[in-house]
C-alpha cells in the first residue's frame, strides 16, 4: 500500500522526487524544500494521508558546504489503509522551510520543537517560539556543535559548602569509550575519543592519546 | 506562645525546653507534604502513600498543594533549568518551619542527566534536609528518610549532613544460576496469599 | 499565546458587560497537572476562552544524551520516558534497533517481552484511570489500583530486579531469561487483576458525580484528532480505529486473539472506558501468551555481535571475551541507515526514528512521543469547557512528563 503511494507520488511529481528509498521497509522519498507544502497537500488530499505521525530534523554538520546541513522528515499515515510514508528534504543552516501546520494541525508543536532544538525557522507558523527550552536559552541544543554539558542556569547555583559531591562526568572524565567529542571533531582536530573507533574510522589519533591522559608520553601529532 | 518565641538565649528553662520538645514531637508526627512531583519518582511516591507501604502510619500522608500550608517540600523527580525558578519560588513561599526532602538521585545530584537542561541537584537552588538516593528509591528508603527527617526535627539539628550507614548489613547475594535455590526462595505468590 | 481560532461564543458564555477575560496561570507545579505542564488560561468567569499549554518543564535531554554512549546505554533513558509503563518503552527501543539490524529474537524472548509489556500496559492504564478518579474525589479506587500496581511491580522486581525503571530490554533480547516462577507468578496474579478491574468499575460507573464530570466533557473530534496526530486510547475514544498491534503486528501479536475497543464521542468517559477495556484485553493476551510460551530455550539472539555472551563463556573462552569486550567498549554496530519503528505503548504509537552512522554510538535517536500529540489536542478538548473540566480532561489524556518532554 505504501509502495502504491510512492509510485503515485512519482507519477505526479516526476523529477520532483529526488530520491526514493525503502531501507528496512520504510518507504520514503526525498524532495526539494520548494515542493514541501505542495507534496504534503497532495499526500493529504489525494492519497488520504490524514494521520500526521511525526516531524523531525537531523543534523549533519559534516555535510556542509556541499550539501545542506539539516534533513527535515515528516512521517505520515493513511488511516484507512494503514499505509505509511516518510518525506524528507534538506534545509541549509539559516534557511527556513514553509510550515505544514496549515496542512496538518499536529505539525504545530513538532515544528516548534524543531525550531527550538535545531534552529530551523518555519515560515508562516502561527506561533514560532521555544517549546522545550526556556526563552532565555541561547543556542539550539540538538545541533552537534552545542556541547551537551553547557548549561545556562536561570537560577544562580548556590554554594553547598558542607556536602561533598563529585563533579559530573565530562568528556575526558570517567570511561571515554564510545563517546564522540563533537567539538574536536567539528574543529577538524579529528579526535575520536575511543582509540579503537578512531583507528577504524581512519583518524590519526584519538583524544585519549593526548596530553590530558598521558602527559608527555605520546608525541602530539602535527595538528594542534 | 509569645513567651516561646521571645526568650533570649541563656534563658531557657525546664518548661521552654520541654515545650520545644513537645512542639517538635507534634510537628514531626503531623507533617503536611507539598509533593513537588515532576517525574518518575512520583510513581514511587504514590506507592509510598499507597496501602502496601503506607506513609499514613507516620502521620505524613496529608498533601497540601499550597506552599503556605505545607511543612515539608518533597522534591520528587528531576528539576530542569526551566523548573528551577518555580521551585525556588515555591520554597520561598513556604512558611517556617519548613524542611526539604530531595527524593531520588535526580533531585539529590542530577542523576544520570548530566546535560544542558538538568539542575545537578536541588540543593543548588534551595537548602535540603534529607537526600534519598535511588532511581527511584524503594518505598522503604523513602520511609527511612522520613524517619531520619523526624529525628532531625526532634533534635532540632541543622548541622552538617551525614551519610547514614545502613541499619543492617545484608548478606551478600550469591551470584549464579542457582541463586534462588541457594537462598531457599519460594515463588512470589504461594497459593492463597494475595488478599 | 497562540490565537484561539475557535473561541467559543454562545449565549451562556457571552460577556454581559464588555470586559477583558481573566488570565489565570495553572502550573507548572500543580496537583492536577501531573507534574509539569503549565497552562495559561483566558477565562470568562469559569469558561475557558483561550488556553496556551506550555510543556517542556521536564525536558531532560533524552535525545542529546543518547548520542553520548552506545546503543545499549540508551535503555535507562527509555525507561524514564513513559515511566508508568517503562517495559513498553524498553521493548519499543529494542525493536527499533533490531529493525535497524534486521534481526529477530527467539520466540521465547518475544513471548517474554509480550507478557512483561502487557503487564506494564495494565499498570499504565490503571494508574491513569485511578488518578483521574482520585482527582474527581474518588480516592478509594485509586488506592485499589495502587495496590494492584504494587503486585505487578513485585512480579517485575522478581524478574528484572527493579520495581519500576528496570532497564531490562536489550538489543537482541532481554537482560536475563525468565525466572523459574515466572509462569506461576503471572498466572496467579491475573485473576486478581480482573477482580480489581471489576471492583473499580463497580465503584465508579454508578456514581452520578463521576458520570456527570466525565461524560460529554472534553470532546475530541475525529478529523481533528487525526490531523493532530493523536494515537492510542485518546484517538480510539474519538472513533479512530487504530492499534499498532493489530494494524502492523510486531512481535507475535498476530498470534493473539484480542479486540481493540473504540469509543464514539471522544469524551473523558470514552477514554476511561477504552482504558478499562484495554486492561481486559491485555489480560486476555497474557493468558494466551502464557499458554503459548515455550518453557525453555534461548531468550536472546544468538549472534555474539549483538547479545552479550554467557558469563561462563566469557571467563573461559577467548571468543566470548572478545565479543563481550567489543560489545561493552564500542557498542554493537548497526549498519548505516535510518529507520522509523513504532509500537503500541501505553499512550499510543511510540515511535523511534533512529539514525545510525555505522559506529557503536547512535547518531540520532528521535522519540515520537504519543502524549506530545495528545497533549496538543488537549487544547481543543478544553476550549469552551469550564475550569473544573480541565481536571478530568487532562487526567484522561495520560500526559506523562518524561515521555512528553523527554
Amino acid at each position: 500500500m505504501s509502495k502504491a503511494v510512492i509510485s503515485k507520488l512519482q507519477s505526479e511529481f516526476g523529477d520532483g522526487i529526488l530520491e526514493k528509498n525503502a531501507f528496512r521497509g520504510d518507504d520514503e522519498v526525498r524532495i526539494a524544500a520548494s515542493d514541501w507544502v505542495k507534496v504534503a497537500t497532495y499526500l493529504r488530499d489525494e492519497q488520504g494521508m490524514d494521520h500526521f505521525i511525526d516531524l523531525t530534523a537531523i543534523d549533519y554538520p559534516e555535510r556542509e558546504p556541499e550539501e545542506p546541513r539539516f534533513d527535515v522528515t515528516v512521517s505520515l499515515r493513511n488511516h484507512d489503509t494503514s499505509a505509511r510514508v516518510r518525506v524528507r528534504t534538506r534545509v541549509e543552516d539559516g534557511a527556513s522551510l514553509p510550515t505544514l501546520s496549515t496542512v496538518w494541525s499536529g505539525a504545530n508543536w513538532a515544528e516548534r520543537e524543531v525550531w527550538d532544538m535545531f534552529g530551523i525557522p518555519f515560515e508562516g507558523h502561527p506561533d514560532l517560539r521555544r517549546i522545550l527550552m526556556y526563552d532565555q536559552f541561547e543556542g539550539h541544543p540538538l545541533r552537534k556543535d552545542y556541547p551537551i554539558q553547557r548549561a545556562q542556569p536561570l537560577v544562580a547555583y548556590r554554594d553547598v559548602p558542607r556536602v561533598a559531591k563529585l563533579a559530573p562526568f565530562g568528556v575526558e572524565e570517567g570511561q571515554p569509550f564510545a563517546r564522540i567529542d563533537w567539538a574536536a571533531r567539528l574543529d577538524g582536530a579529528d579526535a575520536q575519543v575511543s582509540p579503537s573507533i578512531a583507528l577504524q574510522s581512519g583518524q590519526r589519533r584519538a583524544l585519549s592519546d593526548s596530553d590530558i591522559h598521558h602527559g608527555d608520553a605520546v608525541a602530539p601529532a602535527s595538528e594542534e | 506562645m509569645a513567651g516561646m518565641t521571645e526568650f533570649k538565649t541563656g534563658e531557657s528553662n525546664f518548661f521552654t525546653t520541654k515545650f520545644e520538645e513537645i512542639l517538635a514531637w507534634s510537628r514531626k508526627y503531623s507533617l503536611f507534604q507539598y509533593p513537588f512531583a515532576t517525574a518518575c519518582c512520583g510513581m514511587e511516591f504514590m506507592q509510598t502513600a499507597s496501602p502496601v507501604y503506607d506513609i499514613a502510619r507516620f502521620g505524613a500522608e496529608a498533601p497540601r498543594f499550597s506552599p503556605r500550608q505545607a511543612d515539608v517540600l518533597w522534591v520528587v523527580g528531576t528539576i530542569s533549568q526551566r523548573q528551577a525558578p518555580v521551585l525556588k519560588r515555591i520554597y520561598e513561599q513556604m512558611t517556617d518551619p519548613k524542611w526539604v526532602v530531595a527524593f531520588g538521585t535526580c533531585a539529590s545530584c542530577g542523576g544520570f542527566y548530566d546535560n544542558y537542561t538538568t539542575v545537578p541537584g536541588v540543593d543548588k537552588v534551595i537548602p535540603v534536609d534529607v537526600y534519598i538516593p535511588g532511581c527511584p528509591p524503594r518505598p522503604e528508603a523513602v520511609l527511612d528518610a522520613l524517619m531520619l527527617l523526624q529525628e532531625k526535627i526532634q533534635s532540632g539539628a541543622s548541622g552538617a549532613p551525614l551519610v547514614v550507614p545502613p541499619r543492617e548489613v545484608p548478606k551478600l547475594a550469591q551470584l549464579g544460576v542457582n541463586k534462588r535455590q541457594a537462598i531457599g526462595a519460594t515463588a512470589v505468590y504461594p497459593e492463597g496469599t494475595i488478599k | 499565546m497562540e490565537p484561539a481560532d475557535d473561541i467559543i461564543e454562545s449565549e451562556d458564555t457571552a460577556l454581559e458587560l464588555p470586559s477583558d477575560p481573566m488570565r489565570l496561570n495553572m502550573g507548572p507545579s500543580h496537583p492536577a497537572m501531573h507534574g509539569t505542564i503549565r497552562m495559561v488560561l483566558d477565562l470568562d468567569g469559569e469558561t475557558i476562552q483561550n488556553v496556551d499549554i506550555q510543556p517542556g518543564y521536564l525536558h531532560r535531554g533524552f535525545e542529546k544524551s543518547c548520542e553520548r554512549g552506545t546503543w545499549n546505554q540508551v535503555f535507562p533513558y527509555t525507561d524514564r520516558l513513559n515511566y508508568v509503563s517503562p517495559m513498553l518503552c524498553n521493548i519499543g527501543f529494542s525493536l527499533a534497533v533490531e529493525k535497524l539490524m534486521d534481526i529477530t529474537i527467539p520466540e521465547r524472548g518475544q513471548y517474554y517481552r509480550v507478557i512483561l509489556g502487557e503487564l506494564a500496559r495494565i499498570s499504565d492504564h490503571f494508574t491513569c484511570n485511578g488518578a483521574s478518579a482520585m482527582e474527581l474525589g474518588a480516592f478509594t479506587p485509586f488506592l485499589w489500583v495502587l495496590k494492584v500496581r504494587d503486585w505487578i511491580w513485585k512480579v517485575l522486581e522478581q524478574e528484572t530486579g527493579a520495581r519500576m525503571t528496570h532497564s531490562f530490554g536489550r538489543v537482541g533480547g532481554m537482560a536475563a531469561p525468565p525466572t523459574e516462577t515466572f509462569h506461576h507468578d503471572v498466572a496467579a496474579l491475573i485473576p486478581h487483576i480482573e477482580q480489581v478491574t471489576g471492583e473499580v468499575e463497580h465503584m465508579l460507573l454508578h456514581n452520578r458525580i463521576f458520570l456527570d464530570r466525565m461524560q460529554g466533557v472534553g470532546n475530541l473530534d475525529k478529523e481533528h484528532a487525526l490531523a493532530m496526530g493523536c494515537t492510542g486510547p485518546v484517538a480510539r475514544s474519538a472513533g479512530i480505529d487504530c492499534d499498532v498491534r493489530r494494524d502492523n503486528p510486531y512481535m507475535l501479536y498476530d498470534r493473539f486473539d484480542f479486540e481493540v475497543p473504540v469509543g464514539t464521542t471522544g469524551d473523558n468517559f470514552d477514554r476511561f472506558m477504552v482504558r478499562m477495556e484495554e486492561v481486559r484485553q491485555s489480560v486476555r493476551i497474557i493468558h494466551q501468551a502464557l499458554e503459548q510460551m515455550p518453557t525453555d530455550g534461548p531468550v536472546n539472539h544468538p549472534d555474539l555481535r549483538v547479545s552479550l555472551p554467557e558469563k561462563d563463556d566469557v571467563y573461559n573462552t577467548i571468543e566470548a571475551t572478545i565479543a563481550h569486550f567489543k560489545l561493552v567498549m564500542e557498542g554493537l554496530k548497526p549498519p548505516q541507515g535510518e529507520v522509523y519503528s513504532y509500537t503500541e505503548a501505553g499512550n499510543g504509537e511510540l515511535g523511534f526514528h533512529l539514525v545510525s552512522d555505522g559506529s557503536g554510538t547512535p547518531y540520532r535517536v528521535r522519540v515520537r512521543p504519543p502524549c506530545w500529540y495528545n497533549l496538543q489536542a488537549c487544547r481543543s478538548m478544553i476550549l469552551g469547557d469550564m475550569l473544573a473540566d480541565i481536571i478530568p480532561t487532562f487526567g484522561s489524556i495520560n500526559m506523562i512528563g518524561g515521555e512528553c518532554d523527554r
